[in-house]
């Protein structure tokens, strides 16, 4: 074995691929974390300048350590417990989000050949942990033992549970095409085709995704769980310093990991269309991450823009949205997919 | 000797598991429990190569089935429902049905023989994709049990949601 040059003894192999895949993951959530915060700081910016204001301006050039400085707010402030809380469930609720959210990066392939785990599966082991990340919502709505908290909890189960299989359902006219559900091998079939992106000919599938993907983070317009004008924060009303900051992190990571999930399989994850790679060569001197991190930064934009534009949903409307509307059109897709690749492989 | 280690932890712990999970006073801490056993569900299909079972295991079971208790626990009135007694008074009939069954277990163990080597081997399945190997057998070889099986559930749904419907 051979690692940047130097050859390896025989017998130590196993330990250096343990240490390779360690510090594959301290590198990918050390830059996971750093774009949370500055994820807030623009979401923040952004919204301020659409409605014509300036955003956080104070902690240095133009609020550039606003987010620094919320974090070490929220890590030195009171961790309050209620008394009548469930206090072992109400410790350990705000986990399971931010563990679920971070496990979801290990099989997102962000340029060619970087992945930490590269499996069969990827994109059912995705499926699996966003189903999980209910869980967090859920446990914080009960343990609390407030009304807020509850009502807050209650929506946002029955809300990811409904979104949850359109969205599922969404990715299966992209499984269909690229014949595979590993996320890397989805990234090359897509350079099958001169147009190199399964956004064109899997456009409901990509409307039905991201407006789920909406939906299963609970952001605008689907925020109802943290409806901050009923529910005061919705679920996690009652909880205060790093256990709060964890929920928004947990939130934050999964923003980007589903805009990671939609340019994996609909945007071409790190590779540009065949057809302009040819007309412009010269791009291919551009490393993949740029173009990876570049179409996962407008998707995390469209979570701002469409939260500074579009007014939250009403709940017996986000429900019809969600079974009468998408699912019918995802099952649709589904069935018109299955068509048109059999009629082209026959 | 990793592969028996391993697989012990699996087995201890879902006993464990299971014995905490009935136990517990608050159903809802019992749901949690049994998240974890799931869990241990889907480590155990992994350490049998079935990655494709390990990840519906997590899917269906812990993401949408027990998200649904969890759902009915919740509206429960708890305070109620922990004061009351954990076992019902059949309890020793329970226990001594259990225990003739794992007695009967035991005794039929000795006498398994293992069936014909089929050619589906490990090599196989990895050569082919754990999906792809049980979508191909599920649509060609089991295509009518499993048309069954969804009409059973049509069924049930239809049923749910013709209790559930108020009459005008």
């Amino acid at each position: 074995m051979n690692v940047l040059g130097i050859t390896v003894p025989t017998g130590y192999e196993l330990f250096i691929n343990i240490a390779i895949i360690l510090i594959k993951i301290a590198v990918v959530i050390a830059v996971t974390m750093f774009h949370v915060l500055y994820a807030t700081y623009f979401e923040r910016k952004v919204i301020g300048h659409m409605q014509i204001r300036l955003g956080p301006m104070r902690v240095g050039f133009h609020g550039i350590l606003q987010p620094v400085a919320d974090g070490l707010k929220l890590f030195f402030k009171e961790d309050i417990i209620p008394a009548q809380a469930d206090k072992a469930v109400f410790k350990v609720a705000p986990l399971i989000p931010v563990f679920a959210t971070i496990s979801s990066l290990a099989v997102l392939p962000f340029f060619n050949g970087f992945v930490i785990a590269n499996i069969n599966i990827g994109l059912l082991y995705l499926f699996a942990m966003s189903s999980l990340a209910a869980y967090g919502v859920v446990l914080a709505g009960w343990a609390s033992n407030s009304k807020y908290s509850f009502l807050g909890g209650l929506r946002s189960s029955a809300q990811v549970i409904s979104y949850e299989v359109s969205m599922a359902l969404s990715l299966v006219g992209v499984m269909l095409m690229s014949g595979s559900l590993n996320l890397t091998e989805i990234v090359r079939a897509q350079q099958q085709h001169w147009y190199g992106m399964y956004l064109f000919p899997q456009f409901v599938g990509y409307f039905i995704f991201v407006v789920s993907a909406f939906a299963e983070t609970n952001r605008t317009p689907f925020d109802l769980p943290e409806a901050e004008s009923e529910l005061v924060a919705g679920y996690f009303t009652e909880y205060s310093g790093m256990r709060f900051a964890l929920y928004y992190a947990a939130e934050y990571i999964g923003m980007i990991v589903m805009s990671c999930i939609a340019v994996v399989c609909f945007w071409g994850g790190w590779t540009l269309p065949p057809v302009l790679m040819n007309a412009v060569p010269a791009l291919a001197v551009v490393p993949g991450i740029v173009w990876f991190l570049m179409k996962v930064y407008i998707h995390v934009f469209l979570y701002y823009w469409v939260r500074a534009t579009v007014p939250r949903y009403r709940y017996d409307q986000l429900m019809s949205l969600g079974w009468k509307v998408l699912l019918p059109l995802a099952l649709a897709n589904i069935v018109v997919t299955s068509i048109v690749k059999y009629m082209a492989g026959s | 000797m990793l592969p028996r280690l391993f697989f012990g932890y699996f087995a201890i712990v879902m006993t464990v598991l299971a014995l905490v999970i009935i136990t517990r006073k608050n159903p809802v801490h019992s749901v949690l429990w049994m998240l974890v056993l799931f869990f241990h569900v889907a480590g155990l299909y992994l350490f049998l190569n079935a990655e494709f079972l390990a990840a519906v295991q997590i899917i269906l079971y812990a993401g949408a089935i027990l998200v649904l208790f969890l759902f009915v626990v919740m509206m429960l009135n708890l305070r109620e429902e922990i004061v009351s007694e954990r076992f019902g008074g059949a309890w020793p009939l329970g226990v001594s049905v259990g225990a003739f069954i794992l007695v009967l277990i035991f005794l039929s163990t000795g006498n398994f023989v293992q069936g014909p080597v089929g050619k589906y081997s490990i090599e196989a399945i990895r050569a082919e994709t754990q999906v792809k190997a049980v979508g191909t057998l599920l649509y060609t070889e089991y295509l009518f049990p499993f048309e069954v099986a969804s009409l059973i559930l049509l069924i049930a749904i239809v049923g749910a949601i013709v209790l559930a419907k108020k009459r005008s």
